[in-house]
């Protein structure tokens, strides 16, 4: 069964890759042997981050840059993430409305993604399945995160390239100076470049630019909708790939992936840990009440839980 | 961790008609399932390509064109051909009674018509839903 898996992830086959993505997302007992399996087959595709404002045309944007990339007869696969909702744990995932002519085609595979409680723009598993993608032998992966607000910049740990997507008439010059989201760009696209206040934001963009460290960041006009522009990002993307592999930049990067992959592994078998431990779960509303009535702090009753569990 | 129902919601055909479809999509949100909307006019193909991509639990189909006995068809025989008779086929939209039964027998698992509460859907979906890790 496992051999199965992993051999037809291997060949790309879409059932395999679908069923593996479930496994890692809900944290199944197969899924780290499937992912230590094929880890040695990655590092071959090209992962490009797409982040900006809900309503800002990421998916569009996506589907396009995807159709040129067929074009080019490159293999493509999209993560495309949404939020989570908070209080119930579901979800609506509406990315695909935007993509619906990818569909048909043998070498793009679409996966839809909720946040399920990870913050910083990216879903829990997104790490898993880039490597998944990878592994399945697409060239370029496309990662859109959910419509951010200015401090969601976690795309910057899974992305060889960040595009920070843009849209007029979102607010004065002193929004672009804020930090965050603002600074993690490798490519700037103003999209709705048909919309009024283009060319005040360019103006700002360019300002923002000029300032700061990497003054060559490209600046690119698109109108999504239309596909206008799209093949000056897509040449601006293949730009930087060339950059990142000529200055030795690129495994910079892909350290700080797996660095952040390692933690987020981690991080998640300490939760499982806590939240398995049956002690704990018994106790954890009897210690929120004593907090509540300052019996004791929340300092002290997560030193009391992780000394129990760490012992 | 928990494992989460996912589920698709299609409209297939040619009918412009998503209110229903969008309302279903939200209570099945609500009650706190992942929800794949595709949008509007999906072929059968399209349909089952995003089933497998996706790989959801369960199928919502909705329609009000009248081509539901022809494109439930489709979609079903589709599904057995990827070897995927596990994902659960519901429907819903305008769809004459004596048809039900007639797409029961199809392997359609229940038809949800106007005036349904949504929360008969979302048990109905949770009873059916094969709960083990798979």
């Amino acid at each position: 069964m496992k051999e199965e898996i992993v051999s037809k992830v291997l060949e790309g086959d879409s059932r395999a890759i679908a069923r593996m993505i479930t496994l890692v997302e809900n944290h199944s007992k197969e899924a780290s042997s499937l992912m230590k399996e094929i880890h040695r087959y990655t590092g071959s595709a090209h992962i490009i981050g797409v982040t900006g404002v809900m309503g800002s045309g990421k998916s569009t944007l996506i589907a396009e840059l995807t159709r040129l990339y067929r074009k080019n007869g490159k293999k493509v696969g999209i993560i495309a993430i949404d939020p989570t909702s908070p209080f119930s744990g579901g979800a609506l995932l509406g990315d695909r409305v935007r993509m619906t002519e990818l569909i048909l085609d043998k070498e793009v595979f679409i996966r839809s993604m909720g946040t399920r409680g990870m913050l910083g723009g990216l879903a829990g598993a997104v790490y898993d399945v880039v490597e998944i993608l990878d592994a399945s032998g697409k060239d370029v992966i496309l990662v859109e995160t959910v419509g951010v607000g200015q401090a969601e910049v976690d795309i910057i740990k899974i992305a060889d390239t960040t595009v920070v997507v843009i849209v007029p008439g979102l607010g004065d010059s002193v929004q672009t100076m804020k930090a965050g989201v603002m600074e993690i760009a490798d490519i700037y696209v103003v999209n709705k470049a048909d919309h009024p206040g283009i060319d005040q934001t360019v103006m700002e963009i360019e300002n923002l630019v000029e300032l700061s460290s990497n003054p060559n960041t490209p600046i690119i006009k698109t109108i999504a909708k239309t596909g206008e522009g799209v093949s000056d990002l897509l040449e601006a993307i293949s730009q930087h790939q060339k950059y990142l592999e000529t200055e030795g930049e690129l495994e910079e990067k892909r350290k700080i992936r797996y660095e952040a992959e390692l933690i987020e592994i981690i991080r998640n078998h300490l939760l499982d840990m806590i939240y398995d431990e049956s002690i704990v779960k018994q106790r954890i509303d009897t210690i929120v009440d004593r907090i509540l009535s300052k019996e004791t702090d929340p300092y002290t009753a997560a030193e009391e839980i992780l000394g129990r569990i760490l012992k | 961790m928990s494992r989460k129902i996912r589920v698709l919601i299609a409209k297939p055909g040619l009918d412009g008609h998503d209110r229903g479809a969008k309302v279903v999509a939200r209570a099945l949100r609500d009650a706190g399932m992942e929800v794949i909307y595709t949008g509007l006019h999906q072929t059968p193909e399209m349909i089952v390509e995003t089933a497998v991509q996706e790989d959801v639990d369960v199928i919502g189909l909705s329609l009000l064109s009248g081509a539901h006995m022809t494109l439930f068809t489709d979609v079903i025989s589709l599904l057995k051909e990827k070897g995927m008779e596990d994902v659960i086929v519901v429907g819903g939209g305008i769809i004459p009674d004596e048809d039900i039964p007639k797409l029961k027998k199809i392997g359609v698992a229940e038809i949800f018509g106007p005036g349904t509460l949504v929360e008969d859907i979302v048990s109905f979906i949770e009873k059916h839903v094969k709960r083990e890790d798979r």
